[in-house]
């Protein structure tokens, strides 16, 4: 297999006495959605704060395209390809649809000291916004505040905001938390046509979503990976049953 | 863009650079007080409103800049005007630059606290020490000249003269913060002060914006006071008390956060209401206790005006759609603040 996107080589972060995430590797690849299960406090979102940057790791390393991005913050990370969106929407929500989308893109092209440029003429964050919002589906917002946008939408939003970045990664940490059946199809959807350009990790709690739609899943369990394996394999996993029923083999 | 909107800056700059041929030079001297208060608060506007950054230790650069002004000044003979300029300035972005590095370390009150203590710590090195002149402060005795090569285009001891430089001078700071707030910088401030965590995640490294823009900020508070120590000719450290952060502070709220314009309607309004409330022809001998009436207007005015007062046509606009429309949805203000 060829080298991958992303990379998390022996991941470890302790909070206090906590051991939050334990001796965690997964590699991420274009063309397949990774997907990672886990109980509530399994380390999930711990994992995807350490892979973006906002937390660091107190032992081991994240590679990308085999560089060493350990000690690289987020931002000169998401400059460099990686993408993410929140549990929670995180968005501009006084913002038109299209200006945060804009603002997303000029974050490679800053022109900090540019002051007598006019942001909103600046055709390379423009373009950029059109064709996300064109990828998403939300032309047709494209001028609504975005705190006015349904939930599902603001969603759509955030993937539409990681677009515009031109990731190589996206780390979607619950991406259809909250949504209907038909906004959970739209952004399947989407995210199957996303992984053939990108390297996806999903963190997801929507079984039927993770099962029908992930290449490769990891489960998690008390900060440790228990199982990884194509979705049949982990559905007659014994051990992925036995966590599941609330008896984990993992024990700290 | 109409006409309208663009001929009304240029006629109300005309009818304010007229002001001075009434010739009611108690007028004057307040509209030029009014003025340096506006570029004042429009500095701390482009932080508070700009970046979201509440500081309240906004008056330290103020008192730096007119103590720049004052310290530097020879006794027996005009400065020059060039220099002057440019030690209060820089003179101000240095503190800026140091503090800005420590305080911007912290978010939110922990952020109020630190500007404000920076802030406590430049008053008191002038109140206790003899830098300035300790707590009597220090007088400035010539207002300094602009002379190139002996020619001096105009002289800064003529009262309108000196008016019309305050006036240019809140013309270019207005001109200079809407051009920055528009270009793609403006919108990377308005991207942190909405959500930082966003924009950190989409690549962009949010110290240095914050920086710069504390540095900006702080720079034109100290132009303010650099024309406030010519103004009077005199510089005291109360011009770097809290209570004097707390007003400009104020004049941005009160004017309207998120206008550019909020923070000169503010600045008109705060110290009309003071010298209104201390005239003795009007409230007579409850006239000293004007402290009291202004309070009391100010809770009413922020009660009333929750966007302040450059929000008021939108928020009237918002009350008449949602007569018309009782489902209408109003959007004004920040929904995450």
């Amino acid at each position: 297999m060829s080298e991958a996107q992303l990379a998390a080589r022996g991941i470890t972060r302790r909070f206090g006495g906590l051991l939050a995430v334990d001796n965690v590797s997964l590699d991420l690849h274009r063309g397949t959605m990774h997907a990672v299960i886990g109980t509530n406090g399994a380390g999930k979102s711990t994992l995807i704060n350490i892979l973006s940057g906002e937390l660091l790791a107190s032992e081991g390393q994240v590679l990308m395209d085999g560089k060493d991005i350990t000690a690289w913050p987020q931002p000169r990370r998401a400059r460099h390809g990686l993408g993410r969106s929140y549990q929670r929407s995180t968005i501009f929500p006084t913002l038109s649809v299209f200006e945060n989308c804009r603002l997303a893109a000029q974050a490679d092209q800053p022109q900090f000291w540019q002051w007598w440029r006019h942001a909103q003429h600046c055709s390379h964050s423009r373009d950029r916004a059109h064709q996300v919002l064109e990828r998403t589906g939300l032309k047709n917002s494209a001028d609504t505040p975005a705190g006015l946008l349904p939930h599902g939408h603001k969603r759509q939003l955030e993937i539409a905001m990681c677009l515009a970045g031109q990731p190589q990664v996206l780390l979607l940490d619950e991406p259809l938390a909250g949504m209907g059946p038909e906004e959970t199809e739209r952004i399947l959807e989407l995210l199957q046509h996303l992984k053939a350009e990108h390297a996806i990790l999903l963190v997801e709690h929507d079984m039927d979503a993770v099962f029908a739609n992930a290449d490769l899943i990891t489960v998690m369990v008390n900060g440790c990976v228990i199982a990884r394996g194509a979705p049949a394999e982990i559905r007659a996993n014994v051990q992925v049953q036995s966590a599941y029923l609330g008896d984990g083999p993992c024990t700290h | 863009m109409n006409y309208a909107s663009k001929l009304i800056p240029i006629v109300v700059l005309l009818a304010l650079a007229a002001f001075p041929l009434t010739g009611a030079d108690y007028y004057t001297g307040l509209a030029i007080k009014v003025m340096i208060y506006a570029i004042f608060a429009l500095s701390l506007q482009l932080l508070v409103g700009g970046a979201g950054l509440i500081s309240l230790g906004h008056a330290a650069f103020f008192g730096i800049g007119a103590y720049c002004a004052a310290l530097l000044s020879p006794e027996s003979e005009a400065g020059a005007l060039v220099w002057l300029l440019a030690a209060a300035l820089s003179g101000t972005a240095i503190y800026a630059l140091i503090t800005g590095v420590l305080a911007l370390r912290t978010r939110g009150v922990y952020f109020i606290m630190v500007t404000l203590a920076f802030s406590q710590m430049a008053y008191y090195v002038f109140h206790d020490t003899d830098v300035g002149g300790g707590s009597d402060g220090i007088y400035l005795y010539f207002r300094p000249q602009l002379s190139i090569g002996g020619w001096m285009p105009f002289d800064l001891e003529n009262p309108t003269v000196y008016y019309l430089f305050v006036l240019a001078c809140l013309a270019l700071t207005w001109g200079f913060l809407a051009m920055l707030a528009r270009s793609p910088f403006g919108a990377a401030l308005t991207g942190i002060r909405l959500n930082e965590q966003r924009m950190r995640a989409a690549g962009y490294s949010t110290f240095p914006y914050k920086l710069t823009a504390y540095i900006i900020g702080a720079t034109l508070a100290g132009l303010a006071g650099f024309l406030y120590a010519l103004k009077d000719g005199f510089v005291t450290p109360e011009l770097m008390t809290w209570e004097q952060s707390g007003l400009v502070l104020l004049m941005v709220i009160l004017g309207g956060v998120h206008r550019i314009g909020g923070a000169v309607l503010g600045s008109v309004t705060l110290i009309l209401l003071q010298e209104l409330f201390q005239s003795q022809a009007l409230f007579g001998d409850y006239a000293q206790h004007w402290h009291l009436s202004l309070g009391l207007a100010i809770i009413a005015l922020v009660a009333l005006l929750p966007n302040g007062l450059a929000g008021l046509s939108a928020q009237w606009r918002a009350r008449r759609a949602a007569r018309i429309s009782p489902r209408s949805i109003s959007v004004s203000g920040d929904l995450n603040v």
